[in-house]
Order: C-alpha cells, then structure tokens, then sequence
C-alpha cells in the first residue's frame, strides 16, 4: 500500500482535519509536559477504576463524539440546503451520513447514557463502586479504543460509506472494498465488548450490591431503568458481536456469509443487524426515561406517579423490542402475516410507552414545578418526544410504511425520539448530576439560552422533514434537482441545524464558564432532591458512604430529610475500615493492544492483527496472577476526610 | 413552549396552503397509493387527538402547578398513583392502536392482490431490474426491454417483478404507491396501477452507494390503445439486446435511456442467478478496488 492511499488525500476538509489535529495532539503534549502533569494523568485517570472517575470520562468522549456527529450533521445540512450543490461529492457524503449515525448511535448516545450510569448507579443504591471495578475500566478503555479506531478513518485509508445499517451486498467486498468498511467492523467489534461488559457489570451491581433495606421495589427509577437496560444489553450484544464478526469474516478472511456468490444470504445480515439494533433503540432510550422520572420528580416536589406500573411498562417495553425488528424492512416482500404481526407488536409498544408519559404528567400534578435548565430539558422532552412516538406509530403501519420507508419521514421520526428522548436526557442529565460530581452548578442563564436554541432549532431542523418525506425525498441522497419542490423545506432545516449548533456550543462554554465563575456549593444537595446519591457531600468522597445507609422505603433520602437525620452524624455512628479496590494500568494497556489489533485487521494486515491480539492474552494473564486485594481506608482518614467535606459544608 | 407551538401550527399550515399536490405521497394517481393514502389520513387524525390531549394536559400541568409568586411554600403532598386513571390511559391507547391494527392488517392483505378495481383485467408483468445505477425494466409477454424508463398503460394492474443484479435497491413510484425491495438472488413482487395517463417520477429508494442519487427513471402512464402502438412501434423500430450490450452495461454507473426488442431475461434472470454480476465484472476486467480509490 502506497502511502498516499494510507493516508486520505486531496480533500481540504481533510487536510484542514490533519492540520488541526496534529495541532491539538502537540497541544496537548505540551500542556501536560509545561505542568508536570504526566503522572498525574496516568496515576489519577488512566489507571482508575473508580466508577465516578470512570463516569466523567465517558461523558467527556460522549461530548467529544457529539462534536464530530455535529460537525457531520452540519456539513449535510451544508450540502443539502440548495438544490445541485457541488459542496460533497456523493462518495464523501455518503461516508458523513455513514459516521454521523454510527457515533451518534455508539459512540455518542450510549457512552454518555453509560458515563451517567456510572456516576449514578452506585450513589444511588448506596454502594461504593459497581461490583466489578476493574471490568468496569476494561469497559470504558475498549470503548474508548473503539471509538478512536472509528473515528481516524476520516484520515487514515478512509471511512465507511454504506450506511450505519451497512446492509450487504453494498457492504461486503464485492461492492465496498478497501478499509472503510473494515474500520466499521472492527471499531464497533471492539466498543461492543465494552458495553457487554458493562451490561453485565452494572446488573450484578443492581442486584448484588444494593444497600440493606433497598428492595427491587424501592430502586430509584434511574436504577431500574439501568437494571433493564442491562438485561436488554446481554440479551442484544452478542447478536451484534457474531453479525460484526460474520462480515468480518467475508471481508477479511473470504468466508461467504453474506457475499453474492458462493450461496451467501445478504438476507440474513439485515435480519441480525436489526436483531440486535432495535433493541439497541431501547437501549439508549429507557435510561433515558429514567433520568426524566429522576428530574421531573424532583422538581415538581413530588414522588413519581405510579411507580409500580413505570417499571412494569418499561418491563413490557424491553420484552417487546426483541420482537418488531422487522418493521425496519417491511418491503423486504416478506409473507403479509409476518408484515401484520410486526406492525401490531410495534405499536404495541406505544402502549406502555403512552403510559409513562402520562404517569410523568400527572407527577406534575398538584406538585410544586421549580423551572430550571434541567427541567426545562425535561418538560421540552414530553411534547417532543409524543410527536416523535405518534410518527413511529404511523410508521408502524407496514402498508403504509411502503410509502415511508427510506424517506425523510423516517428520517424525521427517529431524530424526534433520539434527539428529544436520548440527547434532552442527557443534558437534563449532565445539569441535574454536575453539582455531585464538581461542586457547583452548570450556569443558568447561559443554560437556557443553549436550551432555547437547541430545542426550537431542533424543531425547526426536524418537523420540515416529514413533509419533505410526503414530498418524496429519499434519505440518503446527497443532492436533488432543482424544481423538484424540496428546496424551501431544507433551506428551513439548516436554518434549525445551525441554531441547534449554537446551542451546543453554548452548552460546552457554559461548562467552562461555570468551572471558572459559579460559585462553589456548601451542600451535598443543592436541588433538595430524593435519592440517596444526594445524601454523600459534593464532591464525592471517592468511597461515596461513610457508612452505608439503611433504607427504608422509596425516595430514601427524601424521607430521612423528612425525619430531620440528614447526615452521618460522626460522633454517635460507628466508623468501620473501607475496602476499596486498586487503580490498574491494565485496562488501558489492554485496550490498547485490542486498538493495535483491529487496526492491523482494519488493512487485512494479518500479522499486525496477531500481535495485537497476543498483547491482549498477554495482560489477560498478567491479571489472572494479580492477587488484586485492595486496601483498606482507615477510621481516621475516613474521619478527617468526612470532617473536612462537612465542615465546608456548614 | 409558547414559541413552539405556533411554530408547528404554522408550518402545518404553510405546507397545506401550498396544497397537497407538491406531496405526491398524499396525492397519489392510482389506487394502491389511494389505499395508503386513506391509511395515513386516518392515522395523522387518530394522533392529533393524541397530540392534543397530551399537550392541553402538559400544558395545564406546566402552567398551573409551577412556581410562581404566592405558591413557593406550597409542599405537595405525595401521591402513590391512581388505578382508575392508569387504567384509563392504558386502555384508550389500546383502543387505538385497535383502530389502528385492524385496517393497516386489512391493507397489508389487501396490497398483496392486484387492485380490486380492474380485478376483471389480467395484469401486465414487467419484470424490474436494478443494477449500479440503473434500472432495466423487461416487457416479457410483448419481448421488450427498456432502461431507465417504461411504459404501462392505464387503469390496468401493473405486476412488477424485482429483483437485483448487486446492491440491494428500492422500487419507488409515489404518486403510484409504495416501495419494495429488489434484491440479488431473491424475487419480490409489487402490484401498482395507475388511474390517469400521466408522467411519474420513479426511483431507487434504498441506499445503493456512489451513484444511488441519480438511479431515477420516469414512467409514462398512457391509454391502452397509446400503450399499444408504443409497443408495437419498440417491437419493429428497436434493437435487439445483445448478451455483449447487456453485460457491459451490468458494469456500475450511469446509462442512457435505451430501448430494445427483446430482453436480456434470455441471458439471466438475477433472481435465479446470484453471482452473474459479480463473474460478468471479473470477466470484463472491472476491478471495484481499483475503482474506490479513485
């Protein structure tokens, strides 16, 4: 291989992409060097296994990935405003399109749903870390691996370019060649085994690891939706895991799974992808719904209505995404019976989810509404999120999803529940949790500006499109003829996506501005909220409890307020040693090999596949002989670390 | 959220005034897209009320329990949920999505036979192709073939069999109707039928790669006589399709609108034959990596 074709030329998008980044690397380089910042740097971040350190690092790459998913959105709605515009040509719009969806979907959305897991999870049920902390640093370093795989494509051998869903034949080798595709393989390959295991991490932790008296019906509903989340990870995973691996196969190692010749079933690549994706919908969604019920309960001053029929619909709603993946290809031309069946389970599950949604209204009722930046996040959710949920409903409907499918209808439908579902929950997210993590508030007039902007820009982007859908617009096509009616509708759209981009990059300032300029809190509980995470000062000391609590219904700490015991009072509760467990370099060094890995596979370098993956057993043994103990915090530093939080408090 | 509501109710109106003949999905010239049509109506009216509801309620709770002056030592109360009410709000989606079912199912059974119509009348088949990035469109009864256009005749069933030489396409004519896959090695069917004479937009629906957007082609909806003496006239005038012709043109990119007087189903039929595309290439010393890096 040349090393003009190793290296992705003759664009200056690109180039400017080189240029800046090559800048921040050595910008970054440089900072860490002037201020001596190396060891802090490996012995702070990269070795922790603390879920909360853990947790901000995920939301940091998720914002990181929400930038370029943005920067590729806005050069779409660039390309797509004026009819015959020659700003793309096909092939790179076709490769944005491809890597917008791909790291909104499992580099964005996920990862900053799994960092708010991470930080909340555990405060909530009252536990000191998840159960398994050192898997927990495998997860997020494999994902972070992952996603930086994914993402050097753009200047290194080239992007993917056949669509998030990469539907084969257009996929395999004998249509995509070349490592575009393979980037696609082998960055979800690694990032999935990341997100398994924090599947199976956080649910043990669920389970296992609760404080005494927190029964299954006394969980917070950000906990339960967390639990089911989980088991819909476990369940989904593995079918991405061996689809991912099939292909791969076909690409790399000339196996016919998929492939046009030799009896491969193209079919069947659709079927396992969405198998696993639907679910995946769910999965970036009902964690959502949690952090709604979290936000709305707390600002309305109410418990949340209907607790018990908001986890059985969210039940209902994991069991159902397992079996509606085929309303993604209903005019696949399968049997009208299976048509018909998939219709009526997929709006189906408008049921349990219309019953959230007026379970959340009616918490509101006779409550007291404080309206603050992560409220506003949340209440913009409701009415957004219903127009999203009634189109999903209409596309339900398999005859008439004949004339929707693979329009901008569609494509309108899954931006209003992804964007007012996911994305709304993870700003009302970051604002409502950032005071437990750094002290102070997100500010609030810069943050409803940036809410403003993005919710009416949102709206202005998306609601045009599902008339440009009854217009006839197909997805996916990268220009159109002028006189063909779809100008005025996409002119509108990026007027909405360029407000949508101002909001967040109001959202990212705010966070710098409130770093250096809000004022530090004196109180664990700035929100007088509900739940246990808001029992432990702010910041977190990094064993979160003291002393564990003991719970003795729903809202625990709503109803300790109630009762006047707010905090551990250190005089009369007695102090035990803590075991806490050891930060390891593994993870990261690990991960990395897995980086080496799939990058020498990425360019069918065989060789460089093998290294990599021996690294990889190579630290897997080195932990299997790593006693691993952890170490113990003493009474007295737990005392003078707990004196010294409470008094800045008071 | 009071921005935002006119803000729909405007742009709903907006596209409405300019009335619903620039939405060929929602004026459709023939009786399938007819049905769908009836379909989505039906359904956008079962979600306004949906809508509505849910946003007088949202917008009740907002309005009357926020914060406001003389009402911030207001201490709600808790409230454990209400049987009935969560009854209620089950029960009347269930209903709907009842309403819903029943003729989406009726549909779907429906679309599988040919229009009920002109049901006296057998159908035309005309078998469509798609391959990187053009369609073939073969007349097998009248031994025609015709690329990136075609001709039907009005008021009589369309039966069109599909299926692909590579990349999995869409076949998408809105005004007619909906769309269906056409897929390598595997035969799809679609019926359509047109009510009035008329030129139609087709085209590929589902994403095909680099030259996916221009994959169009156009239909000429005509009276029967009219059809007739075009098929006449393409049956004496037009060229035979050579086996040579056919496969040259297999290779990816764009061709001119062609007409022949026979088909090329005499070389292959790409539902039976998975690997013709892929071996005609190799023969013919197309490299698709080659290709890529340019």
């Amino acid at each position: 291989m040349k090393l003009d074709e190793f290296f992705v030329t003759g664009d200056p998008l690109i180039y400017g992409a080189d240029v800046s980044i090559i800048l921040s690397m050595i910008g970054v380089v440089f900072v860490l060097t002037k201020y001596k910042k190396w060891g802090w740097l490996w012995k702070e971040w990269l070795t922790t296994v603390d879920h909360k350190k853990l947790g901000i690092m995920y939301i940091l790459s998720a914002v990181l990935m929400l930038f370029r998913g943005g920067v590729d959105a806005l050069l779409m709605r660039a390309q797509l405003t004026m009819p015959e515009t020659e700003f793309l040509d096909s092939t790179h719009y076709n490769e944005i399109f491809t890597t917008h969806g791909t790291i909104m979907i499992i580099f964005m959305a996920m990862p900053f749903l799994i960092g708010l897991m991470n930080v909340v999870v555990p405060l909530q049920i009252g536990a000191r870390d998840v159960a398994y902390p050192f898997l927990n640093a495998v997860s997020f370093w494999t994902f972070f691996m992952g996603a930086m795989l994914f993402n050097i494509s753009f200047v290194i051998g080239g992007s993917p370019g056949a669509g998030w869903t990469s539907y084969v034949p257009l996929a395999g080798n004998e249509l995509s060649p070349g490592p575009g595709q393979n980037y696609y393989l082998l960055g979800l390959q690694v990032a999935g085994i990341g997100t398994l295991l924090t599947g199976i991490n956080f649910l043990v932790t669920i389970l296992k690891m609760r404080a005494p008296g927190m029964t299954l019906m006394r969980m917070p509903m950000f906990t339960w939706s967390s639990a089911i989340t989980c088991i819909i990870i476990i369940f989904a995973f593995p079918v991405l895991t061996v689809a991912l691996a099939l292909m791969t196969l076909d690409r790399i190692f000339g196996t016919h799974f998929f492939t046009m010749v030799d009896g491969g079933m193209p079919m069947l690549w659709a079927n396992l992808f969405w198998l696993w994706g639907h679910p995946e919908v769910y999965i970036v969604i009902l964690p959502a719904f949690g952090i709604f019920s979290e936000v709305i309960s707390t600002f309305s001053r109410k418990n949340l209505f209907g607790y018990k029929a908001m986890v059985y619909s969210m039940v209902i709603i994991a069991a159902l995404s397992f079996v509606v993946w085929v309303h993604h290809f209903f005019t696949m031309g399968a049997d009208a019976s299976v048509n018909s069946f998939f219709s009526v389970t997929t709006m189906a599950i408008s049921i349990p989810t219309g019953v959230k949604v007026f379970n959340w209204l009616f918490t509101m009722y006779k409550g007291r509404i404080k309206i603050n930046t992560a409220m506003l996040w949340s209440l913009a959710f409701i009415p957004n999120f219903v127009i999203g949920g009634v189109t999903g409903v209409m596309l339900a409907m398999a005859a008439a999803d004949y004339q929707y499918h693979n329009t901008y209808f569609l494509v309108a439908h899954f931006h209003y529940v992804l964007i007012s579902g996911t994305v709304f929950a993870c700003f009302s997210g970051l604002y409502y949790w950032y005071p437990k993590l750094f002290n102070h508030k997100l500010n609030e007039t810069l943050g409803k500006w940036s809410f403003w902007l993005f919710m009416i820009g949102f709206n202005v982007c998306f609601f045009p499109m599902y008339f440009l859908g009854f217009a006839g617009m197909p997805r996916r096509v990268h220009t159109y003829a002028e006189g063909s009616g779809w100008f005025e509708l996409n002119a509108v759209a990026s007027v909405g996506g360029v407000m949508m981009g101002i909001g967040f990059v109001i959202l990212v300032y705010n966070i710098y501005y409130s770093i250096r300029y809000e004022p530090r809190l004196t109180t664990g509980d700035p929100w007088d909220a509900r739940n246990l995470e808001w029992a432990t000062p702010s910041p977190v000391p990094y064993y979160n409890f003291a002393k564990i609590p003991e719970v003795r219904g729903l809202d625990e700490f709503w109803r300790m307020k109630k009762e006047g015991k707010k905090d551990l009072d250190l005089k009369k509760d007695k102090l035990e040693p803590i075991h806490m467990p050891d930060y390891s370099g593994v993870p990261v060094i690990m991960s990395t090999f897995l980086f080496i890995s799939g990058f020498g596979l990425v360019f069918e370098w065989i060789w460089m596949g093998v290294a990599g993956a021996i690294g990889v057993v190579i630290t897997m043994i080195m932990r299997s002989f790593d006693p691993d103990e952890g170490y113990h915090v003493e009474v007295e530093e737990i005392k003078e670390i707990e004196e010294h939080v409470r008094r800045e408090e008071a | 959220m009071r921005i935002f509501k006119p803000l729909v109710l405007g742009s709903f109106l907006l596209v409405f005034l300019s009335g619903c003949s620039a939405l060929p999905v929602l004026d459709p010239k023939g009786p399938v897209g007819e049905a769908q049509k009836d379909l989505i109506f039906w359904s956008i009216a079962l979600m306004l009320f949906i809508v509505a509801v849910v946003f007088a309620l949202f917008t009740f709770m907002v309005v009357r329990y926020r914060e406001r002056p003389g009402y911030e030592t207001h201490e709600p109360e808790e409230m454990e949920g209400n049987i009935w009410l969560e009854l209620l709000w089950t029960g009347v989606p269930v209903i709907i999505v009842v309403l819903l079912a029943v003729p989406t199912v009726n549909t779907i059974y429906q679309l599988e036979e040919p229009p009920s119509s002109t049901k006296e009348k057998e159908p035309l088949v005309i078998h469509a192709t798609s391959a990187d990035w053009k369609w073939f469109f073969s007349y097998p009864e009248q031994d025609i073939e015709t690329v990136n256009y075609l001709h039907i005749p009005e008021d009589r069933p369309i039966l069109f069999k599909l299926t692909s030489a590579d990349s999995m396409a869409a076949l998408w004519i809105p005004r007619l109707g909906g769309q269906e896959y056409n897929m390598n090695g595997m035969r799809t069917e679609l019926f359509l039928q047109a009510d009035e004479p008329g030129v139609y937009n087709g085209r590929n629906a589902n994403f095909t790669g680099e030259g996916f957007t221009e994959q169009r082609f156009k239909v000429y909806a005509q009276k029967p006589e009219e059809f007739q003496k075009w098929v006449d006239k393409t049956q004496e005038k037009a060229p035979k399709l050579t086996k040579d012709k056919y496969d040259h043109m297999l290779l990816p990119g764009h061709v001119e609108r062609q007409t022949f007087s026979s088909t090329h189903l005499q070389y292959v039929d790409h539902a039976k034959n998975a690997e013709y595309t892929v071996n005609v290439r190799e023969r013919l010393g197309y490299d698709p990596e080659e290709e890529s890096s340019h």
